[in-house]
């Protein structure tokens, strides 16, 4: 049923034997089975407690990477209503690594923009595996802009392992692109909110991550570069991601601790792939939690965002 | 190393004593292999003077060489948390840091300072390659930060000199939050009215080209900087085939738009202090000489001018 992390063996252990036993029973050869597949539901979800009780930052690295776990798209399917994609970055092309556009949340329009993985082979490659190039970033500043022109709050849903690293990508100037787009997220007078619901991969993530509000999801990562970078440049040992990971401070709490975020959404347990409804609720709960405190209080967003930014680091 | 440094070190070492030699008399020149005298390189600003090579410089001797007479007042970098994240990796991140304040003779990898080109007073920041690679982290994002504020309150153009091969990975996400805070305190000089000019120097990698060395008004390069946001390891891994030759170096980077001119170490005060004094609207120096030449400036009038 799902693709089981390796620290999930005993889950997928008794989940297996819980799937022969209602093949048996369902193929009416087996005796009263059900107080067997009740006891084994009952140490399966016990295990998979165990198993999520105190997840290490390279477990949560493989959370986060879940190829089942919920994207962007299924958020913009989840909580917004109306929702018009717009394409292009008036320059070179469109990259669907980056989905952007207009929409409403619970009736109140807003700014969407977010990196999608995709979900399947098909629609990995479509997205480019969530990892944008230049023109993704400059349909995101698009897209900002208009927002701003029409006072309208930007939500951004951040998930990639990073901008893309291609011949193409810094051809067509990706570094600028990315400062760009962050200099854009800073600049914006309208609210903004940025919920990191996957990894959020150095540059690449940060480009559209730059908000009044950062929130994580609880299996969340945010990291200046990826566990396996690090441990090949600090280490020079591939093997030596599980360190880089940890040593790092990756986690949405270890970020909450050092209040480069600002909350943490708690996902069920599992992990957000065992119940997506209820993690994307839980995210567009607080969602609207924020925006109806930013309607009620105006305030200057972009002094607020500045000053929130430049304090970062100050007060460890 | 080669019969030149065994041959004639020992000899001036027993001469000088070991404290004042430079660490090569002879530097190898990486483009031709031609060797060149260390003291002839220096009066060139480390440019080697056949194959016009730009070698790496350290922040004090750039600021020499960039300020009027070589004199500038360094500012005090902000002093920030060291270590936040207790990190290590093969080595304590305290005791990297101990090693590069000792190789360099910084605080970390950026130096600020006060001075004047052509007459024109400027604030200056330089990243030194030596620290740490140049990495950006929170020492470097609040030094940078502390100089642009410095240069809007003393309403001066920013100059800042890049090299770095990106964050400074040792202090994790902290090092990433420096992207948007050297980008608020930028915008904040841009909106003061003041020029940002970036002088990218090789090499200029990571998250720094993802941020304040890619936000110039004005993008200067010297000749074959590497410049790019992923490092040419990574590419190549990425895409299973030899980069193009030349690729993100500064002159491929002017061909595709991103910076304004690549321009040689030897005439970067002149081409800056050129471009700002026009930006900061400073009157024309006196041209005793040229005067003659150049007509004098079209003074416009309105009853004089004939209809045209």
């Amino acid at each position: 049923m799902y693709n089981y992390l390796d620290f999930e063996k005993p889950v997928q252990d008794l989940d297996g034997k819980i799937i022969e036993l209602k093949k048996l029973a369902e193929s009416g050869e087996a005796v009263d089975v059900a107080d067997e597949i009740a006891r084994l539901e009952k140490r399966s979800k016990d295990a998979l407690r165990d198993a999520y009780k105190a997840l290490t930052p390279w477990q949560k690295v493989q959370v986060a990477r879940h190829p089942d776990r919920p994207h962007c798209l299924d958020y913009v399917d989840a909580l917004f209503t109306d929702f018009t994609t717009l394409a292009g970055d008036r320059a070179f092309g469109e990259d669907e690594a980056i989905i952007g556009g207009f929409a409403r949340f619970r009736g109140e329009p807003v700014a969407v923009i977010g990196q999608e993985k995709g979900s399947d082979t098909k629609s990995r490659i479509k997205h480019n595996f969530g990892s944008a190039k230049p023109e993704g970033y400059r349909k995101a500043v698009r897209i900002m802009e208009l927002a701003d022109r029409f006072s309208i709050p930007v939500v951004t849903l951040v998930d990639t392992a990073g901008a893309f690293p291609g011949v193409e990508a810094e051809e067509r100037g990706q570094a600028e692109a990315i400062a760009r787009s962050t200099s854009a997220c800073l600049g914006l007078k309208v609210p903004s909110i940025s919920v990191v619901i996957g990894e959020g991969g150095s540059g690449g993530a940060i480009a559209i991550a730059t908000a009044n509000r950062v929130f994580m999801l609880e299996h969340a990562i945010y990291s200046v570069i990826s566990p396996e970078g690090a441990a090949s440049i600090l280490w020079r040992d591939t093997t030596r991601s599980k360190d880089a990971a940890t040593n790092m401070k990756i986690t949405a709490q270890d970020l909450l601790d050092l209040k480069v975020i600002d909350a943490i959404i708690p996902e069920p347990l599992g992990g957000a792939h065992r119940a997506p409804e209820t993690v994307m609720k839980a995210a567009g709960d607080l969602i609207a939690k924020t925006l109806a405190d930013f309607a009620a209080k105006p305030t200057d967003f972009r002094e607020q965002r500045r000053e929130k930014y430049l304090a970062i680091g100050r007060s460890l | 190393m080669n019969w030149i440094t065994n041959y004639v070190r020992p000899k001036i070492n027993s001469m000088l004593g070991r404290r004042e030699m430079p660490e090569n008399l002879w530097i190898k020149d990486p483009e031709s292999g031609e060797m060149v005298f260390h003291k002839d390189l220096e009066s060139n600003q480390f440019v080697i003077p056949s194959s016009g090579h730009h070698m790496k410089i350290s922040a004090r001797e750039r600021l020499k060489f960039f300020f009027d007479n070589g004199a500038f007042e360094t500012l005090e970098n902000p002093k920030v948390a060291t270590d936040p994240l207790k990190f290590r990796d093969e080595k304590r991140y305290v005791d990297r840091l101990k090693d590069a304040k000792a190789k360099t003779g910084m605080e970390d990898a950026i130096l600020n300072a006060l001075g004047t080109i052509e007459g024109l007073p400027v604030v200056a920041t330089v990243q030194d390659f030596a620290f740490m690679g140049g990495s950006l982290g929170m020492a470097a994002g609040d030094a940078i930060i502390h100089a642009f504020e410095t240069a809007v309150e003393k309403r001066r153009p920013m100059i800042l000199f890049a090299a770095s091969g990106g964050a400074r990975m040792q202090e994790g996400i902290l090092s990433l939050m420096q992207l948007p805070r050297t980008t608020v305190a930028l915008d904040r000089l841009k909106e003061a009215g003041l020029p940002y000019i970036v002088v990218l120097t090789n090499p200029t990698t990571g998250g720094v080209t993802a941020s304040y060395a890619m936000l110039g008004d004005v993008h200067i390069a010297e000749p074959g900087a590497l410049i790019g946001f992923a490092g040419p390891r990574v590419i190549e891994q990425t895409i299973r085939e030899k980069l193009p030759d030349g690729f993100q170096r500064a002159e491929y980077l002017m061909d595709h738009g991103m910076v304004d001119m690549v321009v040689s170490r030897l005439e970067l005060k002149s081409t800056i202090a050129r471009l700002l004094k026009i930006l900061m609207k400073t009157p024309e120096a006196s041209r005793p000489e040229k005067s003659e030449i150049v007509p004098a400036p079209v003074v416009v009038t309105t009853e004089a001018r004939p209809q045209a």
